[in-house]
């Protein structure tokens, strides 16, 4: 299955984001460009939340997402908001990988909400990964507020469970980009 | 040097501050006392126009072993709670149908803000020309508490995070997970204060209007009766019980919202 991106024109406020933009994503694959180059708006537009001016988008199934900000149930523990986006995952298997990621069990017990920046950015890098039924995958800089090792074991994360399914990943941190080791497409060459 | 006790330890300025503040209340109560003891003797007439605190809780000792007593608190209690649930079932309703459909709100907001406007006497008279004295206190508690829970569940719903909502429209969440998990949480807060005031308010004007409407058996009923035999212990006493019960009452609610809030929303108690 893949994701086609067919002549998509956005602009806000008359300010042209996105120009006669085309793309065919087969695979998992890491968008890189500059703040305020249209990323986000792709994205956006790809799940559905914004409307492009013209243009199409087909392939899209189940989506699962990582978005700028954390967006977890503040209220609900890391496992349990996995859970709640999971389509069936067991709260077993949530924390069995948010410990990998770095989770101390008193962390696994805590809201969301008391979470620090870094924690709270894998367990929604978790959700997004985790989710069963998902089929596509969009991730808006995933790996913001972690160190070096986290981020090396956060990308090692995401390749083994994205699997070969259709994930765009968008980041400006050539690093991470290398650890991934998926294809590269720079944005400002559209 | 004695060890200090593990509580102290714990947490030891928020203990104290809350140590102070409640030996502060208790000593700002005991000087009101005394203010209104020393009132009420310059006054004289025998507590006439105003009863001193030991007449007053001398008339609510001979009223507590009365089975009367407790059959007015029984009768009012009921009435005004079941206007009070009344109203917050519709404020819900009514306030989840106006976040949704601009027109209900467009619709709705004229007649709320026309009911916060209105004295209760007003509405007290006219209500008694569609019903009973006896049901009187169920129609006005219910119309005095619906505007305040209504306004209360329009800002919460307003208040809900537009980006969990997003979140769990990519996810594709089931309606009921929404409703526990992201409405619910981001509604309480303000519904929670909206309900512990209205249940003050639904008090207030709940007896007020038994005291124009007169329903036997009510506690208005006996204050307007204490007033026209010049029983002012006995209207002090009554009103004593009134601001007891309300604040019983909103202790109850607030604790009830609270215990709901955790187990409707899957709240983690860190």
């Amino acid at each position: 299955m893949s994701i086609i991106i067919r002549d998509l024109c956005k602009r806000f406020d008359g300010k042209t984001v996105l120009d006669h933009f085309s793309w065919e994503v087969n695979g998992p694959v890491v968008l890189m460009g500059p703040s305020g180059c249209g990323k986000t708006t792709l994205l956006r537009i790809l799940m559905g939340l914004e409307t492009p001016d013209i243009g199409t988008v087909s392939g899209v199934g189940h989506i699962a997402a990582v978005f700028q900000e954390d967006r977890l149930c503040p209220q609900l523990t890391a496992g349990n908001n996995l859970v709640l986006a999971g389509h069936g995952l067991t709260l077993r298997q949530a924390e069995t990988e948010l410990r990998a990621l770095g989770f101390a069990e008193s962390d696994l017990a805590l809201p969301a909400g008391k979470l620090s920046g870094g924690q709270k950015r894998r367990a929604a890098l978790l959700r997004a990964l985790l989710c069963q039924d998902a089929d596509t995958l969009f991730m808006d800089e995933p790996f913001t507020g972690m160190d070096a090792e986290l981020v090396a074991q956060a990308a090692a994360a995401t390749v083994r469970l994205t699997g070969n399914r259709p994930a765009v990943l968008v980041t400006h941190d050539e690093t991470a980009a290398r650890l991934l080791g998926w294809p590269v497409r720079k944005f400002l060459e559209s | 040097m004695p060890t200090p006790p593990a509580w102290a330890v714990r947490c030891p300025a928020t203990i104290s501050t809350m140590v102070s503040d409640r030996r502060g209340r208790l000593i700002a109560i005991a000087v009101w006392v005394v203010v209104w003891q020393i009132a009420a003797m310059t006054l004289g007439h025998g507590g006439l126009f105003l009863a001193t605190p030991v007449q007053t809780l001398t008339a609510l000792g001979q009223l507590l072993p009365t089975a009367a007593f407790w059959h007015r608190i029984a009768f009012s209690a009921l009435r005004i709670l079941a206007g009070f649930m009344l109203a917050v079932a519709g404020g819900l309703l009514l306030g989840a149908a106006g976040s949704r459909w601009r027109s209900v709100r467009v619709f709705v907001d004229p007649i709320m803000q026309l009911i916060r406007a209105m004295p209760v006497a007003s509405f007290v008279i006219l209500a008694l020309l569609w019903v009973s004295g006896e049901n009187l206190s169920v129609v006005v508690s219910f119309t005095h508490v619906l505007p305040v829970v209504y306004a209360g569940v329009l800002a919460g719903i307003a208040d809900t995070d537009p980006q969990l909502l997003e979140m769990a429209r990519v996810y594709r969440l089931p309606w009921i997970a929404r409703l526990r998990y992201i409405w619910l949480p981001g509604i309480f807060p303000s519904f929670c204060e909206s309900c512990i005031a209205a249940m003050g308010m639904c008090w207030k004007s709940g007896v007020s209007a038994e005291v124009i409407g007169l329903p036997d058996h009510s506690v208005g009923d006996a204050l307007y009766r204490a007033k026209i035999t010049l029983s002012t212990p006995d209207v002090f006493a009554w009103t004593l019980v009134i601001v007891v019960l309300s604040a019983l009452l909103s202790a109850v609610a607030a604790r009830l919202l609270r215990a709901a809030k955790v187990r409707l929303c899957g709240e983690v108690r860190s």
